[in-house]
């Protein structure tokens, strides 16, 4: 009599274990049904380099979009009258253009609603083509290459300054500050880096400056002095790098080693504090742009969020990619849908206050109005000299003095972190800029 | 001059580097006709347990020669046992293989060891802390610094220390006589498999040196560090003349020095402007078309290694293995 029933029992356990089995794949597909479940999950895709030589920096990018789903979630949403959990996917890139496109493709078979990334240029680029096949929002919170943008992609976004925004900004500011007679321009042959030398050179030969014949490396170039040698040889008074830091600290290390005193600049990829790490004392005194406002003079709720969250200031960019989600839910919520093709018009006409400042997109999908931070290492930190916004460049003290009482009429936020932030010590050098 | 004196030095420092790392791949096939790829990745663990010890250490402020030694010493054994293991493990079993069987167990080895450095120290890159104060010489116009004298000084002892050990000792004797012939050694009295795990060993302490010395010059290492570093001692090995010791020598030298005056005047010289070649867009007022760049650095590695399995198959110096009639 006993075996029977364990035998039924068994079997019904079966059925049931069958039928949530067969149940749960519906349950992402419910947007279509008519009749509402009581939730609805929204996944979000977050890609960036989570391992190699920059993972700091993907990890830092992810963070910021893992903050604004979480407190997503916290805030209860509704959309399309359903309680919206939102879910965040993060998946690592490598910083490689190969890897990146496997990942992009994996999030659109996973079918996300929106990605935010990737971290890279190289990597951002390939992968919107994906993106824009599956019809998903993407919307890059560090990618300053031109080109991902330029494709006429409806689904791309970004929230940082181009490159050719960002690289006449680092270029006009050394070129006024530091007047350089010739400048040696390095790059690491890859779609950011070279992109933004590209951009440098163009600016430096448009204010007179002579530039050297480009000289190369990869991003995995370790050994730079054959070029340093020649850079040294040609006796050029500043050098600017395109790339990333993990080749530029050992490229400033070994320029100082061989007695180079040429002013070095960089880019945002090389704008980070490993740098003293990599590069030692030399890398003090060094000139570097980032696309975008300092993390320090982001919205101080976001700064607190995120120090009590993870522990850890942000490094460059998560104000920006937390940002970029808030930017998906924030057109979810409008047009109520999570469904890409209902809610990416709304994310094209958002005008949006962020932990950056306000966003909107022009017709590219880049945004208006872009900051540019000019930085220079002291003492092993960096610290912001100057903004550059709109081809004005301002010395960081002015920039705060202006924006605090402006933010405080449209938004209370920005004005509050305006007499935490360093003071610039640079700002006579800042205002000679400006001539 | 003085920019020809520089790259000179450069390309000497790092031809000293490659040359003790070619130094492992030589002695290797020299006994049993081996190319043990794995000895890149020997290397480049080297590297990075030196600068995981140096790392703690120089947080707890002791004098930097202190630290590089220490770091040095706990390398090299960590790098012998692994010489030890492989060999033990993965070559001995394939002693009597045929020659393909060991030389794809090399390669096999080499993607374990990679990986397991991966796993052990993470893909990022680790930063040699910054204790050693920077002292440069200026010698006719060329900056030579103060621990690129010590790699070089370093180099040529480990050189000419080997040397004597080869040469005037009877495990070196015993070495030279498995390198020419093992069935006879062994009926001299030769402990085979002994000169063959000793001859691994000192190659993987070579290497761990080598490590120590490459990751100190650039100041960071990371997992994938040994795997152009070997390819490169091997072509310099080849170039050379595989199996020969002084060939390795010489071979890692000259190759460090044409990488670095390749790299530092391939750009000048195919510069297409200067012939009057490049398109009038880009060669307008002392504008540059530049074929080839100084990225290409790591092509000259391999363009000198076909250039010498072209012209001289036997290397610089002759390979000096022994006679299989």
């Amino acid at each position: 009599m006993k075996n029977p029933k364990i035998a039924l029992t068994l079997v019904a356990a079966a059925i049931g274990l069958i039928g949530c089995g067969k149940e749960e794949p519906k349950k992402p597909a419910a947007v279509e049904q008519p009749a509402p479940p009581p939730s609805i999950e929204i996944k979000i895709g977050h890609v960036g380099p989570l391992t190699g030589g920059i993972a700091h920096l993907g990890k830092d990018n992810e963070n910021g979009a893992r903050l604004s789903v979480e407190e997503a979630n916290a805030a209860k949403i509704k959309i399309d009258g359903k309680d919206a959990k939102f879910t965040l996917v993060a998946e690592d890139d490598q910083a490689d253009p190969k890897v990146g496109t496997t990942v992009a493709q994996k999030l659109a078979d996973a079918k996300v609603a929106g990605v935010v990334g990737h971290l890279n240029s190289g990597t951002s680029i390939p992968a919107s083509d994906i993106y824009n096949k599956a019809g998903i929002p993407v919307i890059s919170g560090s990618a300053t290459n031109p080109k991902l943008t330029e494709q006429g992609f409806k689904v791309q976004f970004r929230v940082v300054a181009r490159d050719d925004q960002q690289g006449p900004a680092v270029a006009n500011y050394l070129a006024a500050t530091k007047k350089p007679k010739l400048v040696a321009v390095i790059d690491d042959a890859t779609a950011y880096g070279e992109g933004l030398a590209n951009e440098v050179e163009k600016s430096l030969k448009a204010a007179n400056i002579k530039v050297l014949p480009r000289e190369k490396g990869t991003d995995k170039t370790t050994d730079w002095k054959a070029v340093l040698t020649k850079v040294k040889g040609r006796n050029a008074d500043a050098v600017f790098y395109g790339g990333m830091d993990a080749t530029g600290g050992p490229l400033l290390k070994q320029a100082r080693e061989l007695g180079v005193k040429a002013v070095f600049s960089f880019g945002d990829g090389a704008c980070t504090d490993e740098m003293p790490k990599l590069a030692g004392a030399a890398a003090d005194g060094l000139l570097c742009s980032q696309a975008g406002l300092p993390p320090q003079a982001a919205d101080k709720k976001f700064l607190e969020a995120y120090k009590k969250k993870f522990n850890v200031d942000p490094i460059i960019y998560a104000p920006f990619t937390y940002d970029a989600a808030n930017l998906l839910i924030e057109a979810m919520k409008k047009a109520n849908s999570a469904d890409p093709a209902k809610y990416l018009p709304e994310l094209a006409k958002i005008d949006y206050k962020g932990a950056t400042g306000r966003i909107a997109f022009d017709d590219k999908g880049d945004r208006k109005d872009a900051e540019i931070t000019i930085f220079t290492m002291k003492g092993g930190k960096l610290e912001p000299i100057a903004i550059v916004k709109g081809g004005q460049t301002v010395s960081y003290e002015d920039f705060l003095k202006a924006s605090a009482p402006a933010p405080a009429a449209e938004a209370p936020k920005p004005a509050a972190e305006a007499p935490k932030a360093e003071p610039a010590k640079d700002a006579p050098k800042a205002e000679e800029a400006k001539k | 001059v003085d920019i020809f004196l520089q790259q000179l030095v450069n390309g000497l420092t790092l031809g000293a580097v490659y040359a003790i790392v070619a130094l492992g791949y030589t002695m290797v096939y020299g006994i049993i006709q081996l190319i043990n790829f794995a000895h890149g990745e020997v290397v480049m663990i080297g590297a990075m347990v030196a600068f995981t010890v140096i790392n703690v250490l120089a947080a707890a402020g002791l004098p930097p020669v202190a630290v590089v030694l220490i770091g040095t010493a706990c390398a090299v054994p960590v790098c012998m046992a692994v010489g030890y293991g492989m060999e033990r493990m993965a070559y001995r079993p394939l002693r009597s293989a045929p020659r393909l069987a060991p030389l794809i167990t090399a390669i096999g080895v080499s993607i374990i060891l990679q990986h397991l450095a991966m796993l052990i120290w993470s893909r990022n890159v680790m930063a040699f802390p910054q204790i050693i104060p920077l002292t440069t010489f200026t010698v006719a116009g060329a900056t030579i610094t103060g621990v690129q004298i010590a790699i070089l000084c370093l180099c040529f002892a480990m050189m000419g220390g080997l040397a004597l050990l080869v040469y005037r000792t009877r495990l070196g004797t015993a070495m030279r006589a498995t390198a020419q012939n093992p069935q006879v050694a062994r009926l001299m009295g030769v402990d085979v498999n002994r000169v063959i795990a000793a001859t691994f060993l000192i190659g993987a302490a070579l290497g761990a040196v080598a490590g120590v010395m490459v990751g100190t010059y650039y100041g960071i290492a990371q997992y994938t560090m040994g795997s152009v570093l070997g390819l490169k001692a091997f072509a310099a090995a080849v170039l050379g003349g595989i199996g020969n010791i002084p060939g390795a020598m010489v071979g890692g030298l000259v190759l460090g020095v044409v990488e670095a005056l390749g790299a530092g005047y391939i750009g000048d010289l195919t510069d297409l402007c200067r012939y009057g070649l490049g398109p009038a867009s880009a060669c307008a007022d002392g504008g540059h078309f530049i074929l080839f760049g100084s990225n290409y650095q790591d092509v000259f590695a391999f363009v000198v290694l076909i250039l010498v399995l072209v012209f001289r198959p036997s290397g610089l110096l002759g390979e000096r293995v022994g006679d299989r009639a």
